[in-house]
């Protein structure tokens, strides 16, 4: 069709039709108001009601924690209305008061910086190695993922300061050894013996017997810092040292029961699969009733209450870490294990240097869900008498010298604002990391 | 530096060592972890029966039958301190479940609705529901239950200056106590009536579906289902001569009489389970909702589909095949979270087993006992939603 014959028909019009002018308000904030808040006469009831319920929220909360809270007194009296004089929020001077038992527990006041050096160390391990664009990301991963425990046990538990890493890298050493000797007997059974395989593998043996027979002299114990027992220990110290062992400890349980029910070996992947499904399949509590009463029975000696306690949040957060790594190690294209396979690399090797860690770059997130998780879920154990930030707080409400109505909220508003500042920030960091790792999806 | 130990001489036939082979070492392996496994069993078994021997425990399940000698606050079955502590944990096992089938039913319902108000084109509604998701889901469950229990429930009034909702419901600090319901000789013809009311709605439903599908006439299902389930026992009970009536609760001097009292362990259980698993439910809908593409409600549109039949013949059942599996696991997730029942002392399984296991001392059995009550209701939900996502899914050639 030319132009010629739109012009020569005559009901077409030939002038352009002038612009209309553009609705009242589309843009700007009140065609936004508009759009989102009044669109419709419902609308603009459920707004109005929703404002004001955020507004009633926020306003007691706020109203409650700071206009009409008292923030110095030396007892209850400080914190009752009858004595103020007026209706009183948070009674801060009571957590001021409980700060030391709420943080620490029973930690004795002058060994407590001892407490706050571990914090500083794991601060300054853990905020480089959360952030992806510094390097050393390998150093930083094995300072803090085994170093710092070793550092924390001889700081949070005391005795000898040298003795417990003599001991650790005593039985690395003589297992190191063991292995290598191993290597070199197969070596010597293929009929191509490696020397340097029995020479660095009886280094290394020799050298972990000295070192563990140097930790039982206690030749090294002069400098020791003062025990002390885990008894004495609770508060936040509780709760941070139970989600951090759980997690650090989850993490080689999870690899090696991944692997398993990922195995071609029937019995491993039978044991792995059992396990796994066993711990997922039962609260949280039956497992740390477990390790609290049934453990002890199955051990010769009955071990320290928080150990214990220790060893069933490992087992459970172990087997929820080996399905997230699972879902890693799921997502991993065939041709990964294929390339590894065809270039010769055996199955320690394939799963180290190729599949975990992408594997685990893949799962940070979900790792991170899973120590938020486990975070929240230490406070299940304050149930086997074990005193967590919550345990501490709830034995604060019990003291008849800050006995007021407030001091139940105001403890309350304390432990919620710290576990919501905890959890809300990792759960961004997640979410951060997974936008970091989406990066082909991002629209 | 085991290089040198791989058979890689490509001038020789392959020949491998015996330890090399994968087969062998498969065998090995599991060999070695059998015996580790084996020899902690073993070692483990030796030393509980040297331990009990000593504690002078009695292994087995005897106890069940010995007397309990306490209390339980609540009993679905009739309870009382003379029965043995097998009844004892059953009562347990009814409570835990009660909590979970109540909970799983408010905590669906406030889900839904929080993921669909996050999703809701109304900014100030989507904020509050995503600051509702984000302030729960980041406080522990127990502190919530604490909360409930300890700051909203506990200082409720006495008694004696209970909250009169209408002069029926009656709030104080041990409990809410409603009206109970009595039945009179016939009373359970209503019972039989609701029973096939629910029945025949569901053959209505699926009769009506089975007509629009081929002939396209409509009928008016949901108010016919109402009508059933409602309408039934209303029938029963006036043809049966009115076998129904309530026994109120009566505010007496100091305390309340008569009427069904709901303990306030209960309620604050219940409470923090579901307003904590609603909002993880809600952020599995509003997902589910998302994953359904734009383009299905357009198409919808087009076709000349009112919203509402969009909605539920377009976007729910595609949402709900992402929905479903993660819902799932939230229900199991309550389930095993109302054993935080302990910390507030309400008689559910682990707190009750927890009293026997304190007072007989057998531990084995009473774990022993929890786990396999968790994991078999682990399963049978497990295997009814798996039914249930198989009937939803789609269908391809």
């Amino acid at each position: 069709m030319g132009e010629g014959t739109i012009m020569t028909t005559s009901f077409v019009r030939s002038e352009l039709v002038k612009p209309m002018a553009p609705p009242v308000a589309l843009g700007g904030p009140i065609g936004w108001m508009r759009e989102n808040l009044f669109s419709s006469i419902p609308y603009t009831i459920l707004t109005i009601v929703g404002a004001y319920v955020a507004f009633m929220a926020l306003y007691t909360f706020f109203d409650f924690t700071i206009w009409r809270a008292v923030w110095v007194g030396a007892d209850r009296d400080a914190c009752l209305d009858e004595k103020v004089g007026r209706s009183v929020g948070a009674c801060w001077p009571f957590i001021t008061a409980k700060f030391g038992q709420i943080m620490y527990g029973f930690y004795p006041a002058e060994e407590r910086w001892r407490v706050n050096l571990t914090y500083i160390v794991a601060v300054a391990l853990l905020v480089p190695l959360m952030m992806p664009s510094l390097p050393f990301k390998r150093e930083n991963a094995i300072a803090f993922f085994f170093l710092f425990p070793i550092l924390a046990f001889v700081l949070l538990v005391g005795g000898s300061i040298i003795d417990p890493w003599l001991v650790v890298f005593g039985w690395l050493a003589v297992l190191v050894g063991i292995v290598l000797l191993v290597f070199y007997v197969m070596s010597v059974v293929e009929k191509a013996p490696n020397q340097q395989l029995m020479i660095y593998g009886a280094a290394a043996l020799v050298a972990g017997v000295l070192l563990l027979l140097i930790a039982r002299t206690s030749a090294f114990d002069y400098p020791a810092l003062p025990v002390v027992e885990t008894r004495l220990w609770g508060g936040l110290l509780v709760t941070l040292v139970v989600a951090t062992t759980g997690i650090v400890v989850a993490l080689p349980i999870g690899v090696a029961l991944a692997l398993g029910r990922r195995s071609k070996l029937p019995i491993i992947r039978m044991l792995s699969i059992a396990l796994i499904e066993l711990v997922r399949g039962v609260p949280l509590i039956t497992v740390l009733f477990f390790a609290t009463y049934m453990l002890p029975l199955f051990l010769e000696r009955s071990p320290d209450a928080l150990l214990r306690v220790l060893v069933g949040v490992s087992i459970f957060s172990g087997a929820y870490m080996a399905e997230v790594i699972r879902g890693g190690l799921q997502a991993i294209p065939k041709g990964q294990f294929e390339g590894a396979m065809a270039l010769g690399l055996n199955y320690p090797r394939m799963m180290g240097f190729i599949v975990m860690p992408q594997a685990l770059k893949l799962v940070i997130p979900g790792i991170v869900n899973s120590f938020i998780g486990l975070f929240k879920d230490t406070t299940l154990v304050s149930i086997v008498a074990i005193f967590d930030l919550l345990g501490g707080l709830r034995a604060g409400f019990a003291d008849p010298q800050w006995a007021s109505p407030v001091t139940l909220y105001t403890g309350f508003a304390f432990a919620g604002i710290i576990y919501f500042t905890f959890c809300y920030f990792m759960s961004r960091y997640s979410i951060f990391i997974e936008n970091r790792l989406n990066t082909g999806r991002r629209k | 530096m085991t290089d040198q130990t791989l058979p890689g001489r490509a001038s020789e036939p392959p020949k491998v060592a015996f330890f090399n082979d994968p087969k062998i070492r498969g065998y090995l392996f599991q060999a070695i972890a059998l015996g580790i496994l084996v020899f902690m069993i073993y070692g483990a078994i030796d030393n509980a029966i040297t331990n009990l021997r000593n504690q002078r425990i009695a292994g087995g399940f005897n106890f069940l039958n010995t007397t309990a000698g306490f209390g339980i606050s609540q009993a679905l079955i009739p309870w009382s301190e003379a029965m043995s502590y097998g009844r004892a944990f059953v009562v347990g096992l009814l409570n835990t479940l009660l909590v979970a089938v109540v909970g799983i039913f408010f905590a669906t319902l406030l889900g839904f609705a929080v993921g669909v108000a996050r999703l809701s084109r109304n900014w100030v509604i989507a904020k509050i529901a995503y600051w509702y998701v984000e302030v729960i889901r980041n406080l522990p469950l127990l502190f919530q239950i604490l909360f409930w229990y300890l700051a909203v429930l506990a200082t409720m009034p006495t008694p004696r200056n209970s909250i009169s909702v209408f002069g029926l419901f009656f709030i104080n600090q041990r409990g809410v106590t409603m009206p109970k319901p009595v039945f009179q000789p016939g009373g359970e013809f209503i019972a039989y009536g609701l029973i096939l009311g629910i029945v025949l709605a569901f053959v209505v439903r699926a009769w009506a579906r089975k007509r629009q599908e081929a002939t396209g006439a409509q009928f008016p299902v949901v108010p016919a289902m109402i009508g059933l389930i409602l309408g039934l026992p209303v029938l029963a009970y006036l043809v049966m001569g009115m076998p129904l009536t309530f026994d109120y609760a009566q505010q007496g001097r100091f305390n309340l009489t008569g009427g069904v009292t709901i303990i306030p362990e209960f309620l604050a259980l219940v409470l923090a389970l579901v307003a904590y698993t609603a909002a993880f439910i809600g952020e599995i809908v509003r997902a589910g909702i998302q994953a359904v593409s734009h383009g299905q409600t357009e198409a919808g549109r087009s076709l000349g589909l009112p919203e509402g039949r969009i909605l539920n013949l377009i976007v729910i059942p595609q949402a709900l095949r992402v929905i479903i599996p993660p819902l799932t696991s939230q229900y199991l997730n309550l389930t095993k979270n109302s054993s935080l029942a302990v910390g507030i002392g309400y008689p559910d399984m682990v707190s009750v087993g927890g009293t026997i296991l304190n007072q007989t001392g057998q531990a084995i059995e009473v774990i022993g006992m929890w786990m396999l009550c968790y994991l078999t209701i682990s399963i049978v939900t497990s295997v009814f939603m798996n039914w249930y996502n198989q009937r939803i899914a789609l269908v391809e050639r």
